[in-house]
């Protein structure tokens, strides 16, 4: 089964609890992989000893105009729904902007007098790393400069196929398309908040758009202590799942910062997750993923 | 003046400090262009003025009525958001791209394109001046065009009520509503803090503004967290060419502020943490005079 950590504000702990899950069911010889679907700023990988099994590039194709055939007839810029394709007819210039381009391959349709091939261009990488002898981590990295995350996300989650019996993913930040990709392919989402206005705000619309996709889902509030008693109260009046606190301490913070699992020597909260990740397996390991 | 706050990771403190920076000086416009979790407004509690409709992408919907199943659409889309599900040609929404090729394709007219017109822009006063935020819509492509609104319009209210300054709270991570957030700005601060992943994620950050040539300025937050990572961060902006304007301690008042929904400074502007945002601010101000 595939369990999501996500969150809608950044740095509530995504990576922490992804990491400590991970740790902790390997310790107690789970089949587990772990898969960094945070693109933009991978950081997963890190926390273990790993070393690299495979490299793929994920790449995506851009036009290549000839203009010896080119009639500059626009038809191409017409059907481009990314205004990627820069034309002024009068003067015969015509131009890529591969930035833009989505590598939808509309303008290869719509060119009737086959001006147009495509290349392809990279856009990123998924690596596969070993830290038992088996592939269990995989790690999605955008390009510096590159647009959006959202390929690299969706080879590594294609990449973690029969690799384990239960594969955590460490879902980047925010509601929009890279967490909804994400998401959309896992059993249960862990939603990770922190006891503040902003946590709260974020954590609603987390909940708005896992609701509108079906997921199941349930909340652990980290660095509980500091702030206020709003996110705890929100949960048991909506009624969603309260998982369990992770409280604020500075040893906490300071094992994570230098790249420690916490878990490793922390056992109340090594069980804590243990105990998480067998419930949810319990109650939705045999679910149908309808997407 | 734009001054861009991002971090790369998020959590960091950037919005905490943007809005610490909007409550110094002078009135000032403060755009909130983490428009997937905007978070100011609950601080600022702004009065709204003006709202906008953005078009955010669209998706291809099919119409049964004429869809004979004939998978032409099927062979063209290159998202694979499209397949057949019980003998019946399914759109996912998730993975559509809103490309339009579909609907071009498709020989029986069948596919027509939606807009979502769910996400919104508003702007209006707050106590210290003006306010732009937006607000995508959840499951919304993040693109930057909405970063990019909010951008013009901050412009447009910054010139109408004569302020001078822009201070920009920007998305965390690299893509797309990044890049938009800090082109064309005459300052970036970038928030980080000591960690392994705050260094990492910073040195990625800058490699993108790098590229635009921006001023840079570097704030290790919580710094005493863990002051040997801290002294890494110091000596890799060394190295690097990076001016680090200022190391914040962790103060647990910075989350009370939030919660009685005030900025630090206007919390206790007498505190020595108060005192050295206020420092950094006129450090990362006064260097532009010259």
């Amino acid at each position: 089964m595939k369990i999501a950590i996500a969150s809608g504000k950044g740095g509530t702990g995504k990576t922490f609890v992804a990491t400590n899950i991970f740790y902790t069911l390997q310790k107690h010889n789970y089949s587990a992989a772990l898969v960094d679907c945070d693109a933009e700023e991978p950081n997963s990988i890190a926390f273990f000893e790993a070393r690299q099994i495979r490299q793929t590039e994920v790449t995506q194709q851009v036009p290549v105009i000839n203009t010896n055939i080119c009639t500059f007839c626009g038809k191409c810029n017409e059907y481009c729904n990314y205004n990627a394709i820069f034309i002024v007819p009068q003067m015969k210039i015509i131009k890529v902007m591969e930035d833009l381009c989505h590598g939808c391959g509309a303008c290869t349709v719509a060119c009737t007098f086959q001006a147009i091939s495509e290349k392809p261009v990279s856009l990123g990488t998924v690596i596969t790393y070993s830290n038992n002898g088996k592939p269990s981590l995989i790690e999605a990295r955008m390009n510096v400069g590159v647009m959006s995350p959202v390929p690299m996300i969706k080879e590594a989650i294609k990449e973690t196929d029969g690799m384990a019996e239960i594969i955590i993913m460490d879902s980047p930040p925010g509601t929009s398309c890279p967490f909804i990709q994400t998401v959309a392919t896992a059993d249960y989402v862990v939603l990770v908040t922190e006891p503040t206005p902003f946590g709260l705000s974020d954590l609603k619309q987390s909940v708005e758009t896992l609701k509108k996709i079906n997921k199941p889902y349930g909340v652990i509030i980290n660095r509980a202590g500091l702030g206020n008693k709003s996110v705890q109260e929100y949960l048991e009046h909506e009624g969603i799942a309260h998982l369990f606190d992770i409280p604020f301490r500075k040893d906490i913070a300071e094992l994570y910062a230098v790249g420690r699992i916490v878990s490793e020597t922390d056992s109340l909260l090594a069980g804590q997750m243990l105990g998480l990740i067998e419930n949810i397996s319990l109650q939705y390991g045999n679910s149908n993923n309808q997407w | 003046m734009e001054i861009a706050i991002i971090s790369g990771k998020g959590g960091t403190g950037k919005s905490s400090i943007s809005a610490a920076f909007a409550t110094l000086n002078g009135k000032v416009v403060l755009a909130d262009c983490d428009v997937d979790a905007a978070n100011l407004y609950l601080l600022f509690d702004p009065i709204h003025e003006e709202e906008e409709v953005y078009i955010g992408g669209q998706k291809a919907v099919i119409d049964y009525s004429r869809c004979t199943s004939c998978r032409y659409c099927i062979d063209y889309c290159r998202f694979d958001a499209i397949s057949l599900i019980n003998d019946k040609v399914s759109i996912s929404e998730i993975s559509c791209d809103g490309c339009f090729l579909c609907s071009r394709v498709c020989p029986e007219n069948a596919i027509s394109m939606v807009p979502s017109d769910k996400s919104r822009m508003y702007s209006g006063s707050f106590r210290n001046g003006k306010m732009v935020y937006g607000r995508l819509a959840p499951g919304e492509e993040n693109s930057g065009k909405l970063v990019n609104m909010v951008r013009e319009k901050a412009k447009q209210v910054a010139a109408e009520n004569n302020l001078e300054t822009i201070i920009l709270d920007g998305p965390p991570g690299i893509g797309c509503p990044v890049m938009s957030t800090i082109t064309g700005v005459n300052k970036v601060v970038i928030v980080t803090e000591p960690s392994m992943s705050g260094l990492h994620d910073m040195q990625r950050t800058y490699q993108i503004v790098r590229k635009f040539g921006i001023e840079t300025y570097v704030i290790i937050n919580k710094f005493d967290l863990n002051r040997e990572m801290s002294l890494q961060i110091d000596a890799w902006c060394k190295t690097a060419g990076i001016n680090v304007s200022g190391h914040l301690p962790f103060d647990p008042d910075m989350v009370e502020a939030m919660v009685q929904g005030l900025s630090i400074t206007e919390f206790d502007g007498g505190s020595e943490i108060s005192k050295m945002i206020k420092e950094i601010w006129n450090k990362i101000l006064k260097i532009n005079q010259i």
